[in-house]
């Protein structure tokens, strides 16, 4: 039987009759969360938020509560910003994206909730430019909300006014990540900025203290609102809570989007029994499962996590890759992450070095060139993967990989280090053997293997 | 001391548009003197309003603005906009030169974008761009990744995760999106763009 999805957050999309205009919106209570929210104090909805134990949408899985309380509003003399990364470009998710083009107004409410809390007038909606279509859904959304007023001066007559623009990025990755998202919005090169000094809540756009959040953590909000923070807590599991989006690609009969009650899945359920098993009757291979920055999982690894009990002793219990429930602790303990929720999986047919480059490539393509660890080491890590791929490898290019990758992680300025330098040392880790073969040209050469192109 | 003068540098290939054949990858013979369309210098005047605390916010809203009339960020269009915004045109042009999605030289009438990654690798993204490749008839790609019928009409690239991995493959068309393409789809979808 499979586990019942819990949609809050995707209650309305993809449902019969539901459209993303505002008529539609409002016949399914829209905006009523905003009117709720702007008749409580702006504190309290950061301690709702607080209470509610979320945790950030996009990858880092950073509470969110505590991100909104490094910024004191009764403190400050700067205007405070507020952000939303709709740049969705981690390999392997696609869950922002139907909020943006199915109901585009929840996030609109979530963002003026959350600007609301943190006394903030000004908010970008920061979009990745390939949503063509999602800029200007949302550009008639904002014009729309404006019309009735959830927008504008004097929002519902409480005084209260806020402006909310989109503004399009132009097709780099890097942009996703905070700081560089912001040098990005202040019209530069999107160079991640170094922290200390720039937190975004001390020294974010213009300088001044602003949230960037993601798109989902924005919606959640509204939830928070709705059912308080207790009982939001309530979903999920301790230190895990809510509901959160999963999108599975790759080889599944049924790929898709999903939103259960963090940690209330598992990885095997979520296959086998959401997504219909593996395509062709074939058997699952590895997962990756969080967008393409997590460390990849192989099938048949087992895991010793430590479990809280009920009576509150920790317990440590071992678990096979299947069993495994998706939330950021548990996959952490794994030695991966839930990151993004982007599930992507690899059946047994799947070559792993040419999986390899492929994200290697994708790495290459998208480091912003700034420290030279990264920039330098993710190009050679795509040419040793990709010469690996192509059957010409070296007997010494399985040390090398390692060794620049080993050399990125950590000495970088942002997390994008990190993020190229995991999936190499996780395949090579997970499947040496796979390596060994490519390396010592045992595998056959191709002309123009298809890891090898641009 | 040397003086500098902010002429722009010729760059092969590129050529200017005149504002009565205004589209994308149009290439227009000789270099005529960019006349903007009605209504270009009020749209970036709106787009810089949405930008109250720094217009230099607005460059990459300038840069879409202007890649969407004429096809393709020129040496004028740098100058245009960095007057615009009280920058000096290398502000602009390190825009142009870093992100993937502006270009300086023109594409084809019909531009496809398949995506690459995971995903739709594992899904035929490769297979794909190649069927989509030979049934443009374009040539090898340049340096940038970027292959150009010859008659100019059709351009096929590669392109990062476009964020739809469960419906791989996928790929843009101009600037509609489509996905879980197979290659008759592909061919049906062509059809429906003339050129």
């Amino acid at each position: 039987m499979p586990v019942a999805e819990n949609r809050l957050i995707f209650k309305n999309i993809d449902r019969d009759g539901f459209t993303n205009d505002i008529d539609c919106y409002l016949k399914n209570d829209g905006y009523k969360m905003l009117k709720k929210a702007l008749g409580m104090k702006s504190p309290d909805i950061v301690s709702e938020v607080k209470t509610s134990g979320l945790r950030g949408r996009g990858g880092a899985g950073f509470s969110c509560g505590a991100k909104w309380s490094f910024i004191d509003p009764t403190k400050n003399t700067k205007p405070v910003y507020l952000i939303c990364n709709a740049d969705e470009s981690e390999p392997g998710t696609f869950k922002d994206k139907q909020i943006i083009y199915k109901d585009p107004h929840q996030l609109l409410e979530g963002m003026a909730i959350s600007c609301y809390a943190n006394n903030a007038h000004l908010a970008y909606i920061y979009i990745r430019c390939e949503f063509t279509e999602g800029t200007k859904i949302l550009e008639r959304a904002i014009a729309e909300a404006k019309a009735k007023n959830f927008l504008g001066k004097n929002i519902c007559g409480s005084g209260y006014d806020l402006e909310i623009y989109v503004h399009r990025g132009a097709g780099a990755y890097i942009c996703g990540e905070e700081t560089g998202l912001i040098e990005s919005l202040e019209g530069k090169r999107p160079y991640p900025r170094i922290k200390p000094p720039y937190f975004p809540a001390v020294l974010g756009l213009y300088m001044s203290p602003t949230i960037v959040n993601n798109v989902e953590t924005l919606c959640a909000v509204k939830h928070i609102v709705d059912m308080g923070g207790a009982n939001y807590a309530k979903l999920g599991k301790p230190n895990n809570t809510g509901t959160r989006m999963l999108c599975v690609s790759g080889d599944v009969n049924k790929p898709g989007y999903f939103e259960f009650e963090v940690g209330k899945i598992t990885i095997g359920e979520l296959i086998n029994d959401v997504c219909g098993g593996i395509k062709g009757g074939r058997k699952l291979k590895a997962l990756i499962p969080g967008g393409s920055s997590a460390k990849v999982m192989k099938a048949g690894d087992r895991y010793k996590i430590k479990q809280k009990q009920a009576d509150g002793s920790v317990q440590e219990i071992e678990m096979g890759l299947l069993d495994l429930p998706i939330d950021f602790d548990t996959l952490a303990a794994a030695g991966s992450m839930a990151g993004s929720g982007g599930v992507i999986v690899m059946d047994d047919s799947r070559d792993m070095v040419q999986c390899l480059a492929n994200i290697a490539t994708f790495y290459a393509h998208e480091s912003c060139g700034q420290c030279t660890p990264c920039r330098e080491g993710s190009l050679w890590m795509k040419k040793i993967t990709t010469r690996l791929a192509e059957g010409n490898g070296h007997p010494n290019d399985i040390p090398l990989l390692k060794n620049v990758a080993d050399n990125i992680a950590g000495r970088t300025i942002c997390a994008f280090g990190e993020a190229c330098a995991w999936p190499v040392q996780s395949f090579i880790a997970k499947f040496p053997e796979e390596f060994v073969a490519h390396s010592t040209s045992t595998a056959p050469k191709k002309e123009e293997p298809a890891a090898a192109a641009h | 001391m040397t003086e500098r003068t902010l002429t722009p540098v010729a760059i092969p290939g590129t050529q200017t548009i005149s504002p009565d054949k205004v589209y994308p990858g149009a290439v227009h013979e000789g270099h005529a003197p960019v006349l903007l369309p009605n209504g270009f210098d009020a749209q970036a005047d709106d787009l810089i309003s949405r930008y109250p605390v720094s217009k230099r916010s607005a460059s990459l809203p300038l840069l879409h603005l202007w890649q969407e009339t004429f096809g393709y960020i020129s040496p004028e269009g740098i100058e245009w906009i960095a007057a615009k915004l009280s920058l000096q045109p290398i502000n602009i042009l390190e825009l142009v030169t870093f992100y993937p999605w502006f270009r300086q030289h023109p594409v084809g009438k019909v531009h496809i974008r398949v995506c690459r990654t995971l995903s739709c690798a594992l899904g035929g993204a490769y297979e794909l761009r190649d069927h989509v490749a030979k049934k443009c008839n374009t040539g090898q790609p340049d340096h940038h990744g970027l292959a150009l019928s010859e008659d100019g009409k059709y351009s096929v690239e590669f392109v990062e995760c476009l964020a739809a991995c469960g419906t791989a493959p996928v790929m843009m068309i101009n600037d509609d999106f489509y996905e879980n393409i197979t290659h008759q789809g592909a061919d049906d979808l062509l059809a429906k763009y003339p050129v």
